[in-house]
């Protein structure tokens, strides 16, 4: 038989999630940040280091409310880094009107603002409270279950990068097991952040029975937009957990952000997946698994597990066995029974999780 | 309309008249009965175009507040005591941003010890957050006040503490003036933000500043309150104009013209005062009372020249700064500097215990024949007090004051036995 | 200025009472001030409450330390607490019992007070028959109204009917009524004495 008549599969590796402006992608299905007439929220100017993975989420995020929302969107932003990097006084970045209050009480404020857009009848417009995750699962934590709880008209997006970064990197109840921190120091019997501590707070808001719940990385551009996207067709309390890598604080090379969140996913330790009024109705499955060194290698952070000669390899596997029970708990590894479309993100309509 | 009842009911009345738009509260004793008030009045209906949100603290309660009034809504909300601290970080931001939200503090006791009972130390451990404080004599004023503190807040962009006495204003029934929406919407007109979060005309609020600006911004928020000095009593005028009496303003003098004597105070024991002054007046004493109503911003000029004629001034306050003394008193010696007039600090009432007429009396007696202290705590129990120093000093244990006294209770009856 | 002291325990209403006398007293155009001792009392434990009535504003805030009315709506309240404390000597005494106050044992305590201030009515039971519920306050008032004239019955029913409306409102006065009647016939004898 003639090689030619072989069909051959291509992988548009070109198609979906792997690129951002692609012409070949029709005009529907481009992502947002493909348009030039996307509304670049996050002006440039801003003081985020090089590489930061949150500038880039946020970015992502609020440019697809504001094209959803017809430009038509309130932020309230929690003290933190992107609060910080975004408005050095007198120069702002942000294109839509931003409030930033304190630290903990930014879910509380975003209650407020739509309370006062519902008195006024302003019913198209919408808003956002966003922070990292230390203002978000540490001492916001009572202020964002409320807004939870009353089902206010919001959209809470957390940015994870796993640690109280705008104050020098220290430990939140998002720092991973092992991981270094100024306070988490990679010293004694239990170097690095312990293991049995931590939340989940994606867990924590699907247990509220809000209308929508996602998590989400900046490595897959249309599933993130995609996810946006849905959330704001919903009314009520939504949450989507942006899992954002800092050069800085966990000691990896600038340029391999992106990559360092595709790698959280594809070893499992960041899981992807949705979830409607209590209900987990998806996961993204895994399309080649990597073992959790290889995402863990390229950070500082986790060094002290890699030291020549001594590799931890006690806790490294403790560390698989916190990837194992992801794949097993959001069936990641399941066949892809339908071409994997990044457009719209999530495919199975079976989940071993209820 | 005349109405008997409840100065909480009062306060929710007037509350609604001034059409707040969004009113989130938590719930802490004394304020309680305003709060409901507030939520009946919504959820029946009868308070229209109205969000009425249950928060989760009452952190939660200010922050929905701030992000309420930076929107443009008109917002009340209510709290006390140890719920003023909870939201004291926001209490900051709140006039750092310089939001006119109108707040009530239902005036109770700091723990610990726990103590559901009035006094003022939750009002003055936020006088330099940079809130305007009105303190209330009456029911009637307290009810008045809210409406004047919706058109001091929204005039100035500042946020106002409206105080009122918690359980003795906020729980006594008393014949209070409901006034009419008609007169309310003529006084009071809807509320036009300066800056307001709008997708039409977008801009930051709440940027960091940074030590090349911070300073000027904290001088125009003390510049605020300066200006708020004339203002307050124009509110209060515009108030009579509309509604035919006397309610706020700086402060209110009683018999102080030829007085010898002059007790300074803030809210319902004012009124206490009064009916000892009179008493004391028809013996031919020279005495008066001195009602401060706007404690921040603070009217030194007006109590100055109040008070430089009296021989002693003697500020009688339900505070205490503890290792100092007196707090208003301390506002007030600052007033008088180079008058020559001595302040004499009495602090009274602290966690709700009755300040009554014959101990007024008894005190004022003494301050007469000029033999009181500069600081004075009214009706003290000095042998209780006496016990306890003696044990202490005898043993040193660490450990809450209350259950120590205790102990040493304990310890007599068991000796008596 | 008349001033009324309330004892009683949680639950049976002593807060409301002293509302209702200051209510009663608004509707014939007086001044009045009603408030509790307030605090974290649960039901049963001994609570008080005031009422203070004048011509003019009422300035004062200080609790009501010589009542010229006391009403008693409890009377196992005479082993806890001297509710007799600064009663003037020609003020009024009312003791929600069916015993007398000698019967009580607390006939000492109102020795310099003249006899027809003295009275007992059994409030309780008079609610009962009228209301279905143990509930004395509204019923002492009557009695209240009677034995001081302080105020005429016709306010004390407006300021019931004020809070309580429909049956319970004309049970609350069908029974203030009665003990108002019980206490004016007291007194009359009283006088006769």
């Amino acid at each position: 038989m003639n090689k030619l008549d072989n069909k051959q599969r291509v992988k548009f590796y070109q198609k979906g999630t792997f690129t951002v402006g692609n012409r070949l992608v029709d005009k529907k299905a481009r992502s947002v940040q493909a348009s030039m007439e996307r509304s670049n929220a996050i002006t440039s100017g801003h003081r985020a280091c090089q590489g930061c993975g949150e500038a880039l989420g946020a970015r992502y995020a609020i440019d697809t409310v504001m094209r959803v929302t017809n430009n038509k969107a309130i932020a309230c932003n929690a003290t933190g880094c992107l609060e910080v990097f975004t408005t050095p006084y007198p120069e702002t970045s942000w294109q839509l009107p931003w409030i930033h209050s304190l630290f903990g009480n930014t879910p509380a404020v975003a209650t407020g603002i739509a309370a006062a857009l519902r008195v006024k009848g302003k019913k198209d417009v919408r808003v956002i409270a966003q922070g990292g995750d230390g203002g978000t699962t540490d001492i916001g934590f009572g202020c964002l279950s409320g807004m939870f709880e009353r089902n206010d008209d919001v959209l809470y997006i957390c940015y994870d990068n796993e640690a109280y970064m705008n104050t020098g990197v220290q430990r939140s109840s998002a720092t991973p097991p092992t991981a270094r921190t100024a306070t988490t120091m990679p010293l004694g019997d239990a170097p690095g952040n312990v293991f049995g501590t931590g939340k989940s707070m994606p867990l924590i808001a699907i247990a509220h029975n809000i209308p929508y719940v996602a998590t989400a990385t900046v490595s897959n551009l249309h599933d993130l937009e995609t996810k946006v996207e849905k959330a704001m067709t919903f009314r009520g309390a939504r949450y989507i957990h942006i899992y954002v890598p800092c050069p800085l604080g966990w000691g990896h090379a600038s340029d391999i952000t992106i990559q360092l969140a595709r790698l959280v996913v594809d070893c499992a330790l960041f899981p992807l997946y949705e979830a409607e009024h209590g209900a987990i109705t998806g996961s993204t499955p895994i399309r080649k698994r990597v073992p959790v060194e290889e995402y863990l290698r390229p950070q500082r952070r986790f060094a002290h597990l890699f030291k020549k000669g001594a590799i931890d390899t006690l806790r490294i596997a403790k560390i698989q066995k916190m990837a194992d029970e992801n794949i097993k708990r959001f069936n990641l590894l399941r066949k892809e029974t339908e071409s994997f479309d990044g457009v719209t993100g999530i495919s199975l309509k079976e989940s071993k999780y209820t | 309309m005349l109405e008997q009842i409840e100065g909480s009911s009062a306060v929710a009345k007037c509350i609604a008249l001034s059409r707040p738009e969004v009113i989130c509260a938590y719930p802490i004793s004394p304020q309680t009965h305003i709060v409901e008030g507030c939520g009946k009045l919504v959820k029946s209906g009868k308070l229209k175009n109205c969000e009425f949100i249950n928060v989760e603290s009452e952190f939660g309660a200010l922050s929905v507040a701030i992000g309420s009034s930076a929107t443009g809504a008109r917002t009340y909300t209510a709290t006390a005591s140890q719920g003023l601290l909870f939201m004291a970080e926001a209490v900051y931001n709140a006039s750092g941003l310089g939001l006119p939200i109108v707040m009530t503090v239902g005036n109770r006791a700091i723990g610990a010890p726990i103590n559901i009972w009035n006094d003022h130390t939750d009002s003055m451990s936020m006088r330099d957050a940079g809130w305007l404080q009105l303190f209330a004599e009456t029911n009637q004023e307290a009810a008045d006040l809210h409406i004047q503190a919706f058109k001091i807040a929204e005039r100035l962009s500042m946020p106002v503490m409206v105080c009122m006495d918690g359980f003795i204003l906020t729980h006594a029934y008393d014949r209070v003036d409901i006034p009419s929406q008609e007169k309310v919407d003529a006084y009071l007109p809807p509320f036009k933000p300066r800056q307001v979060l709008d997708p039409a005309n977008p801009y930051s609020i709440g940027a960091m500043v940074g030590p090349e600006a911070f300073m000027e911004v904290r001088y125009l928020a003390h510049e605020k309150q300066q200006r708020a000095l004339k203002i307050i009593p124009e509110i209060a005028k515009e108030f009579k104009d509309v509604f035919g009496r006397d309610s706020g303003g700086l402060i209110r003098n009683y018999k102080l013209e030829d007085a010898e004597t002059i007790v300074v105070t803030l809210g319902s024991v004012a009124g206490t005062i009064k009916d000892v002054v009179d008493k004391m007046r028809e013996q031919g004493k020279k005495i008066g009372v001195l009602s401060i109503c706007s404690f921040r911003p603070f009217p030194k000029l007006e109590i100055r020249n109040a008070l430089k004629n009296s021989k002693r001034t003697i500020v009688l306050e339900k505070s205490l700064a503890v290792g100092f003394g007196g707090v208003v008193a301390n506002n007030v010696m600052m007033s008088m500097q180079g008058t020559g007039v001595h302040v004499y600090t009495v602090v009274a009432g602290l966690g709700g215990r009755p300040i009554t007429q014959p101990s007024l009396e008894k005190m004022l007696e003494v301050a007469e024949k000029d033999k009181l202290d500069d600081l004075t705590f009214l009706d003290l129990e000095r042998d209780v007090v006496e016990r306890e120093l003696k044990r202490e000093h005898a043993s040193e244990k660490s450990g809450p004051i209350a259950e120590n006294i205790l102990r040493d209770i304990a310890g007599l009856e068991e000796a008596k036995r | 200025m008349f001033q009324t002291r309330i004892h009683g325990r949680g639950g049976q209403g002593v807060v409301t009472a002293a509302e209702l006398l200051s209510v009663a007293a608004f509707i014939e155009g007086r001044y009045a001030q009603a408030f509790p001792s307030f605090g974290s009392e649960r039901t049963g434990a001994p609570v008080v409450s005031y009422c203070r009535i004048d011509k003019k504003e009422v300035r004062t805030r200080e609790p009501i330390l010589e009542p010229d009315a006391i009403i008693i709506q409890d009377p196992t309240l005479f082993n806890s607490l001297d509710v007799f404390q600064g009663l003037k000597s020609d003020g009024y005494v009312l003791v929600n019992s069916n015993k007398s106050l000698k019967e009580l044992g607390v006939a000492d305590a109102v020795k310099k007070i003249p006899n027809k201030h003295v009275c007992n009515v059994p409030a309780t039971e008079i609610a009962m028959k009228h209301m279905g519920r143990p509930m004395p306050n509204a019923v002492l008032l009557g009695g209240f109204a009677a034995i001081s004239g302080q105020l005429a019955f016709k306010s004390v029913e407006k300021a019931i009917k004020s809070k309580f409306s429909g049956k319970v409102g004309d049970g609350n006065i069908a029974a203030a009524l009665a003990a108002f009647d019980i206490i004016k016939k007291i007194i009359t004898t009283k006088e006769k004495e």
